[in-house]
């Protein structure tokens, strides 16, 4: 007799049910269909492994990966993840729960979602959050599609050429094919150019799309911004890394009618590149025009409190295909380690991780600078994430080469992202609060011995 | 029993058209109030548009639906409702009362070919 950990139908419990429904064998229930689609052959897999035997197998090829310290960055950060976080998202009623149909009933997963939105609201300023979307390039892309259906008319987005050249890629997937133009901002010095903004926007402008930090890790300046972009009847949508957010202005103060981003940095581990998690709020006339799941706090019958998915007429279950988006589910899982993240480290957790990260990555940079062979690409200002420029490509490969050597992975070659030959000498370099004064050190120990 | 009354027109997507003062009214009748349980939101057009027959630039929520507004004649918005943005059950309660907005530019001709309240009544009973 074999036994399935995972398949507990013994032979007895198949009889059984045989039986019950009046068949003598498994192939009886295929009897519709044709002889010439059923396989007479054997299907060509193998027997199948135990648990240990398929333990050790996944094992030995996690093992053939390279581990590092990661100075990485472009969208994906090594933060610190206190162990509350996985305590309580690896708590099964919420590692295996689908998004809740029977919404009212699961109360402890709309109240984790709940906090979620409340957590975003404060961090962006926003009135509104939605219940989290996939990952920040889908938050962007939804913020694109508001733009166009908020008012008639609008089938144009301005985009910054600064945005992370992944989300631009999803905007552009977004708009191919539709009706909906993607205009190209220009660049300039490493950000955004946004003085020719005015002769840009008019009648058919739905709205400004702009990222900071941006692709390069420089922080941008948008004084003034949402005045010209109101003025033309558009809005303007900023997406930010919320962590960044614990030292620059918020998407509110500047004026923001649509923040977006991606809380990866908040509780969410690496884990190769994914998964993220997206965030939209709004001001507050955009909310029906706001995608994806929103839950409310009400009070029940009895008067106690309680929370709902509210405003579903917004949802495409509903409105079909006149609602903004097809979005109707939202990335739980990873929104409550966001939320447990928060939590657990609180406001000024959040406020010393992003001094940290500003202290550490400068103290690298300037250091970096002052060996020679290397410098800003740009004179920008920066919070976490910098762009260092190289001479030339072979001492840029013995540079990466040499860090890893020493088991650390100097940075993001820029051109990997955006596939432009002008971008060969550009390393984006990270430095998170988890950044120890070792690791740092080792860094510079290792481009010392290359641009000396 | 749906209530229809005799001194407007409606068209079969359940609107109501009454002309007053050179203006058309437009609203919805009982049975699409009715229909739609408790209204919770109205999504009216701008002043100034121009609105063809069969646009859809209308929308009304309800708890369970959200319904456009089959516009049932060519003209130009000079009038919206606004009482609907802060009261919307106000179309549950006064559906007859309340318009939704008034055109000006309409065809006589295009009123006159909407159902008069006996054939809407008798087109309501197939249904």
């Amino acid at each position: 007799m074999v036994v399935y950990p995972y398949i507990p139908h013994t032979d007895e419990d198949r009889e059984m049910m045989m039986q019950a429904i009046g068949i003598q064998s498994l192939e009886e229930l295929y009897g519709d269909l044709g002889e010439d689609i059923l396989l007479s052959d054997s299907v060509p897999i193998s027997q199948g492994r135990s648990e240990d035997e398929v333990i050790r197998m996944v094992e030995s090829i996690a093992n053939r990966n390279e581990r590092g310290i990661p100075f990485l960055g472009s969208g994906c950060y090594d933060h610190i993840i206190p162990s509350t976080v996985d305590a309580i998202a690896s708590l099964p009623s919420f590692v295996t729960s689908y998004t809740p149909y029977q919404a009212e009933m699961s109360q402890g997963m709309l109240q984790v979602i709940y906090e979620f939105q409340s957590m975003i609201c404060q961090l962006t300023g926003m009135d509104v959050s939605n219940a989290s979307m996939y990952d920040g390039a889908n938050a962007l892309v939804e913020a694109a599609n508001i733009c166009v259906s908020f008012a008639r008319g609008k089938h144009e987005v301005l985009v910054s050429p600064t945005i992370h050249p992944f989300a631009l890629k999803v905007l552009q997937t977004w708009a191919l094919g539709t009706e909906h133009r993607l205009v190209m901002l220009p660049e300039k010095n490493g950000v955004c150019d946004t003085s020719a903004l005015g002769g840009m926007l008019g009648g058919n402008v739905g709205g400004v799309l702009v990222q900071s930090p941006n692709r390069y890790g420089f922080l941008e300046d948008y004084t003034g911004l949402s005045d010209i972009i109101h003025a033309s009847g558009a809005l303007l949508c900023v997406s930010a890394d919320p962590m960044s957010l614990g030292m620059q202005k918020s998407q509110r103060e500047w004026g923001a009618d649509i923040a977006v981003g991606d809380t990866q940095p908040f509780g969410i581990p690496l884990s190769f590149g994914g998964p993220g998690c997206g965030y939209l709020a709004v001001v507050e006339p955009l909310l029906r025009k706001m995608p994806g799941r929103i839950v409310g706090a009400t009070t029940d019958g009895k008067g106690n409190r309680g929370f709902v998915l509210t405003m579903q007429a917004r949802e495409q279950h509903i409105k079909r295909e006149r609602a903004t988006s097809n979005i109707c589910t939202n990335n739980s899982l990873a929104a409550l380690m966001t939320t447990v993240y928060l939590s657990s480290v609180g406001w000024l957790g959040v406020k010393e991780a992003a001094h940290q990260c500003y202290v550490k990555s400068h103290y690298l940079e300037e250091n970096l600078i002052t060996l020679g062979g290397v410098e800003l690409a740009w004179e920008q200002p920066f919070w976490c994430e910098f762009p260092l420029r190289f001479h030339d490509t072979k001492k840029m490969r013995k540079f990466i080469q040499e860090l890893r050597n020493e088991h650390l992975f100097a940075g993001v070659r820029l051109q990997a992202l955006t596939r432009c030959n002008e971008d060969e000498l550009v390393l984006l370099v990270a430095v998170t609060e988890k950044r120890s004064r070792e690791e740092i050190e080792n860094y510079l120990a290792g481009a010392r011995r290359v641009l000396r | 029993m749906s209530e229809i009354l005799a001194d407007r027109r409606y068209s079969k997507d359940h609107e109501w058209v009454m002309l007053r003062d050179g203006k058309a009214y437009i609203g919805i009748s009982d049975y699409a109030q009715d229909s739609l349980g408790e209204i919770v939101y109205v999504d009216l057009p701008q002043v100034g548009d121009h609105l063809a027959e069969g646009d859809d630039f209308c929308n009304i929520e309800s708890v369970k639906a959200a319904s456009p507004i089959i516009n049932p004649l060519e003209g130009d918005v000079v009038e919206v409702n606004k009482s609907l943005e802060k009261n919307p059950e106000n179309l549950n309660k006064d559906c007859y009362g309340n318009h939704l907005y008034a055109l000006s530019g309409y065809s006589q001709k295009a009123f006159d070919a909407l159902l008069d309240s006996k054939a809407y009544e008798a087109y309501v009973k197939t249904l």
